[in-house]
């Protein structure tokens, strides 16, 4: 049980320091609210492909990715301590999570040596951008319920159907999307994945605006895509095989992002200093301190659960049973900061009165929330995950799981 | 970093869950609670004879002088089991407060008592409902100790008590009474677990011996270590309760189905993982906090706390509800977690005083985000 760095970890954030020190500039509050994960415009893009680069000619791109793809070898620590000396200078978004956190490692398992030839280099240094062209309308918690056809015509599959929720569609070069090819098997047997490219004719992407007002998500609409054989990553029917390693990638990639970033508990208290409640200083409400002070307890809780994973990550071990609660905690979480923040204002809840204040910080809080309590499978979903697999209760009564998906 | 246990760690506590299991099983608790016998004689002296009680103490005073980390996975597994021994008053406050502000001759003299499991030492630190060095009204003059403390678990039970008072000069120090002496009455409390009972101790001109290293941060420090292992315990209590009701919920029938596999059931019983799955990695930091000396140890002592009790609460609570009308009943097994959930919570305190101590401590030293 060792909090501190090791020395090798000391080493590591020392390295990393020294040269984000010589190649950018520390944040210094001016920065405007915005994902970590995503680009707001063609600007966040360019600026971000172009950090990308520097980083991947230094080394720094792909730290977990083993050293033979170009990666560094570096544990999921390593990555952790990266996060946290990147984020506090100010860099563009990191919109290449999926290409490096999702796909890279799906194509290391199950891609041919000319797609790990042609996807991992281009993925690394920043030129390609990946989206994740998973879940349809009507298919979302229960994503093997996809209805997107790719039907074989001579040496190349066609295409067509509706994609949804797809994060970075409207500016990525590249999709990796999961198809239904055999419609007469049982749901989880009869899909297939494959690696398309965006700037397809037959691809239109549409951006869908969210509650919070920006539009980081889009819908897709596939028709008559021609693939050759070569673009299916995977065996075919084996689509839902592919589909867990870039899931399991995904819960990987939130752990480790969570270790840094977003809104503090803390910020709170600064706030709370500023404003009154019933005549006093907010600061002195006991409501408030108790808010605060548990608010801080769960956050240091999620922070710790994630070094948890760490530390079984870097023994080799599988992510423990406490890697799925951070997933469920975290959008509740700063939905109710969110919304205490802004009620913090008081009759003014909610309401800025200029650009970039603290109820507007806090009020985006609250208006992004929900999307982690959805993205990546829901409260529910995680709840039931943690039912079955965890805790070993009896699975839901299922009447999808055995039938043939053109009979459901 | 390293935020796991080692291997020899894990053998520990798998040595300590079969030794809990052989002696401490809840059928003696339930007889226990019947007959509210309290204290546990024969775990306790199986504990002794194992060299556990002597896990945190030094060798040459008869410990085997184990850190913090393995005394924490004594905590879980006792609150595993449901043990009615003293393992907090004991091991988690007079241990440490001797070894670290006691005389030689005080180490020489109670520490090899304690591991021998001779002598049971409580800790009177409490009045009233407030804990801590600014709270205390009981006070020592000319090494005479008047007050009263309320409540004192294991005080029956307890050859000694370590005191909480303020000397000639109003400064909070420790003191050990021995409970035999002149000028102690001792009366019996009515407790919700009464397989952990706590009692009154009036202090009238009792003779005391002070701990000369002793004082009000020394203190502060003392209490939040045993928050720390107390968050252990409740860890172990909350793990158990959510084991035997998981169980429960795959057997029961109902609608032709196990219970379990309804979502209304099983939801709840995620959230009362993931509940404690959040407390133990703040006791987890807590713990280190403690081991390394690190000067986090109030904040990480406060939300390790926090979040165990609420663990705790909501495991026992719903444990109850999810059992349904046999969970009510007093020979299930439901509210044995319930009674010693609050047992605990009475013991340093609920969350209201934690939150405070909390926002003080942070609000009052910011720190830079990391």
């Amino acid at each position: 049980m060792d909090f501190s760095d090791s020395p090798e970890e000391a080493a590591f954030r020392a390295t990393a320091r020294d040269w984000l020190d010589a190649n950018a500039s520390l944040r210094d509050g001016s920065e405007k609210t915005q994902d970590h994960f995503m680009a707001r415009d063609a600007d966040d893009v360019a600026r971000a492909q172009d950090w990308q680069a520097r980083k991947a000619g230094a080394g720094w791109a792909g730290l977990t990715w083993p050293s033979a793809f170009g990666g560094r070898d570096a544990t999921p620590i390593e990555q952790v301590i990266w996060n946290q000396e990147e984020g506090r200078f100010a860099v563009p978004p990191n919109v290449f999570l999926i290409g490096i956190g999702l796909v890279g490692p799906t194509v290391m398992t199950h891609g041919t040596e000319a797609q790990k030839a042609a996807v991992l280099p281009r993925a690394l240094t920043g030129e390609d951008i990946w989206c994740q062209l998973f879940s349809e309308p009507a298919a979302g918690s229960d994503l093997a319920g996809i209805r997107t056809r790719a039907r074989r015509d001579g040496d190349d599959w066609v295409i067509s159907g509706q994609k949804v929720w797809t994060s970075g569609a409207h500016y990525s070069s590249h999709g990796i999307l999961l198809a239904r090819t055999d419609p007469k098997v049982p749901k989880h047997k009869g899909m297939t994945m494959f690696l398309v490219e965006m700037s397809d004719p037959a691809i239109e992407t549409r951006p869908i605006r969210q509650i919070s007002g920006g539009a980081s998500f889009n819908e897709v609409f596939i028709d008559n895509l021609r693939v050759p054989d070569s673009a299916r990553l995977g065996g075919e029917s084996e689509g839902w095989k592919v589909a867990l390693t870039t899931l399991m990638n995904e819960r990987f990639s939130i752990s480790v992002g969570r270790a840094s970033g977003g809104a503090r508990a803390e910020e709170l208290i600064a706030l709370a200093a500023r404003v009154e409640r019933n005549g006093r200083p907010a600061i002195e409400d006991g409501d408030v301190r108790a808010r605060i002070a548990d608010f801080i307890a769960r956050q240091r809780g999620l922070e710790f659960t994630s070094y948890r994973v760490m530390t079984s990550l870097s023994r080799g071990e599988a992510p423990g049973e406490e890697g799925s609660i951070g997933k469920l905690l975290l959008g509740k979480l700063r939905q109710e900061m969110g919304a205490f923040g802004m009620e913090l204002a008081g009759t003014a809840a909610g309401i800025s009165s200029k650009a970039g204040d603290d109820v507007a910080r806090w009020r985006n809080e609250y208006l992004t929330a929900p999307g982690n309590r959805i993205a990546g499978g829901s409260d529910e979903i995680q709840r039931t995950i943690i039912g079955e697999r965890i805790l070993g209760l009896p699975p839901e009564i299922r009447v999808d799981k055995t039938v043939p998906f053109s009979e459901l | 970093m390293n935020f796991g246990f080692s291997e020899e760690q894990d053998t520990i506590r798998e040595t300590l869950a079969r030794l809990l299991g052989d002696h401490a099983t809840l059928a003696v608790a339930h007889d226990r609670l019947d007959t509210a016998k309290g204290f546990d004689a024969p775990t306790w002296a199986a504990l002794a004879e194992g060299g556990w009680l002597g896990l945190a103490i030094a060798e040459d005073v008869g410990g085997s002088d184990m850190g913090a980390v393995e005394l924490a996975i004594l905590a879980e597994e006792i609150g595993r089991s449901l043990a009615a021994v003293p393992f907090a008053p004991v091991l988690g406050i007079a241990v440490p407060a001797i070894e670290s502000m006691g005389t030689k001759s005080q180490r020489e003299t109670y520490l090899p008592q304690i591991a021998s499991g001779q002598t049971i030492i409580a800790a009177a630190f409490a009045e009233d409902g407030g804990l801590g060095p600014e709270k205390s009204t009981a006070t020592v003059a000319q090494d005479r100790l008047t007050g009263r403390k309320t409540p004192v678990t294991f005080g029956a039970e307890a050859d000694q008590a370590l005191v909480i008072a303020k000397d000639h000069d109003g400064t909070a120090r420790l003191y050990l009474a021995d409970l035999c002496a002149p000028g102690v009455t001792i009366r019996a409390l009515d407790c919700i677990d009464r397989t952990r009972p706590a009692v009154e101790i009036l202090f009238d001109n009792t003779p005391v011996e002070l701990l000369p290293g002793s004082d009000p941060m020394a203190i502060r420090r003392l209490v939040d270590g045993a928050a720390v292992l107390a968050a252990f315990e409740q860890i172990g209590l909350a793990e158990r309760i959510l084991s035997l009701t998981t169980a429960y919920a795959g057997e029961r029938q109902a609608f032709g189905r196990q219970i379990g596999s309804f979502q209304a059931v099983k939801h709840r019983l995620a959230d009362m993982f993931a509940k404690i799955e959040l407390a133990r990695s703040n006791a987890f930091f807590g713990v280190w906090a403690l081991a390394s000396g690190d000067n986090r140890l109030p904040e990480a002592a406060a939300v390790a706390r926090l979040s165990a009790l609420d663990a705790v609460q909501f495991t026992t609570e719903e444990s109850i509800q999810l059992h349904g009308g046999i969970g009510f009943t007093w020979a299930a097994d439901p509210h044995l977690f319930l009674r010693r959930g609050w047992q605990l919570k009475a013991e340093l305190g609920p969350a209201a005083i934690w939150r405070e101590r909390l926002f003080e401590n942070i609000a009052d030293a910011p720190r830079a985000a990391s």
